[in-house]
């Protein structure tokens, strides 16, 4: 009941500005190509089903694959930078000067490796670019924790991986899943925009560029379209797991009446 | 036996450095089993740092901590003590009772005397119906209570206090501090206890150690020897009298 309640406002936004766009284009009818009304867009995802299903298939698959690999990866760095100096000392600067790449930009050279029409590509720039969100707030939120938490631990002999534990961990997941809902858009874009270089050519990326192309613009937005349905799934993934492996946060944000 | 023997010890933070503090010297105190000690002095006087000291939480620059005759650190292993903190220290995604069974997990208790130990301890402090909450949800004087159930719930001959009630209003602290004297009442355990409040170092032990700071010393140990505490003792002149012998000391440490 709750949940419907959540959703009522946005939906009613939805249709709103839906109705808008679908009554503006009718009323002052520009060409077809600058903005399709939202019911071709529609009219364009049902004739090209097949098409758009199977591009979101593909495109889904290297979103999912590279956003849990990105999210293993920045997860375990988080974990060992915050255990041991040493890996503080080489893997905090190198991720940092990683992040300062534009990683999309490494798209066409990435093919170059891994071959223009593998997936592989595309999936090392989704890695790379979750990798860091994913780290550096992990990080933050396994080293910001109560500082009388810890001697609480330590005055009960507690060794150092209990204290990360007791601790740190459960310390760290809303910042972990502050963390992957920024991913799961960035998964999404990255995937897409990768594609646009190379990579399978029915996926939802080339679909874009080449229903653009043959300025068939309401197919180009109905590969749009599912690409942002990929991202909302995920979204909501994310949530689900959240309440699950934190079912005392939504109790806090409740009491302290937090957004 | 003495619970705590602190023998000539000074505590130097960041020796050798430009931001090097001397927080502690020349420190010599011996607390007997069973008694309720208060550190008091102004900000920067060394009396958390001692504190940590008693603890092993820090360790002595020079000099030597015994607890329970024993060196400091030997008696954390051998959790000897339970400590509170100025704020609870709770872990909010923990249930009330599993709060205080942190502790004793750790020690490998079952799970059937654990559930038994955190349900005796909640009635202690009178919090017996929160068991399954979590602690965002208790006022900021339950949490406190909590915290201090969880220091006494493996039954330690000593409890080390922080400030504890240093965060809360003026009328949950005195209740507070009639909850602790009857639990120190109940359970005969040795108490250091750290606080800013002149009224409550008189109220709560049995003798106050006054410190001075820049490098923190013990400049006076007053005795608190007023007796069982009851309603009447904080509106009893004997009472105002000890306020006033401890205000005096921390004047002439000001100075």
């Amino acid at each position: 009941m709750n949940a419907l309640k959540g959703l009522s406002a946005p939906l009613a936004a939805g249709v709103v500005i839906f109705g808008l766009w679908q009554g503006a284009l009718s009323l002052l009818d520009p060409d077809g190509f600058v903005l399709p009304a939202p019911s071709e867009i529609v009219g364009a995802l049902i004739d090209n089903w097949d098409e758009v299903y199977q591009g979101t298939r593909i495109t889904g698959f290297v979103v999912v694959s590279g956003l849990l690999a990105g999210i293993l990866l920045g997860a375990a760095a988080a974990l060992l930078v915050t255990r041991f100096r040493t890996a503080n000392e080489t893997i905090t600067p190198l991720a940092v000067a990683v992040n300062a790449i534009p990683i999309i930009a490494l798209a066409p050279i990435f093919n170059n490796w891994f071959g223009l029409t593998s997936p592989r590509s595309n999936q090392a720039i989704v890695v790379a670019l979750v990798f860091f969100p994913v780290f550096i707030n992990t990080a933050r939120g396994l080293v910001r924790v109560d500082p009388s938490q810890v001697e609480l631990m330590e005055s009960y002999a507690a060794n150092r991986w209990r204290i990360t534990r007791e601790v740190r961990i459960p310390n760290a997941m809303p910042f972990f899943f502050t963390a992957l809902k920024l991913a799961t858009s960035l998964a999404v874009i990255a995937a897409i925009v990768a594609e646009y270089f190379g990579g399978r050519q029915d996926a939802l990326g080339p679909m874009i560029t080449q229903s653009a192309g043959l300025t068939r613009y309401d197919e180009a937005w109905a590969a749009v379209l599912a690409g942002a349905a990929i991202g909302a799934v995920l979204y909501g993934v994310v949530l689900v797991f959240e309440r699950v492996a934190m079912p005392w946060h939504s109790l806090i944000r409740s009491h302290r009446e937090e957004p | 036996m003495n619970a705590i023997d602190v023998r000539g010890v000074a505590k130097v933070f960041n020796p050798g450095r430009s931001n090097q503090v001397e927080a502690l010297s020349g420190i010599d105190l011996s607390v007997e089993s069973g008694e309720f000690i208060t550190l008091i002095g102004p900000s920067g006087c060394g009396k958390s740092t001692l504190l940590r000291l008693i603890a092993s939480l820090l360790s002595p620059s020079a000099g030597s901590v015994q607890v329970n005759a024993k060196p400091a650190e030997q008696a954390r292993l051998d959790r000897d003590y339970g400590m509170a903190f100025q704020t609870a220290g709770l872990f909010d995604w923990r249930t009330v009772a599993k709060n205080i069974e942190l502790p004793l997990e750790l020690m490998g208790w079952s799970k059937g005397d654990r559930r038994r130990r955190s349900a005796e301890m909640l009635d202690l402090v009178k919090l017996g119906e929160f068991a399954k909450h979590h602690p965002s949800e208790l006022s900021g004087g339950m949490q406190q209570r909590v915290a201090i159930a969880r220091a006494l719930a493996f039954s330690p001959s000593l409890l080390l206090m922080d400030e504890p009630f240093g965060a809360l209003d003026e009328m949950t602290r005195e209740h507070m501090q009639d909850e602790l004297l009857r639990i120190w009442g109940e359970t005969g355990t040795t108490v250091v206890f750290v606080t800013h409040s002149i009224p409550e170092a008189v109220y709560l032990s049995t003798r106050v150690v006054v410190m001075s700071p820049r490098p923190g010393r013990i400049a006076a140990i007053i005795n608190a020897d007023l007796g069982d505490r009851t309603a009447a003792t904080r509106d009893d002149t004997a009472f105002f009298k000890k306020v006033t012998e401890v205000r005096v000391a921390l004047r002439d440490v000001e100075g």
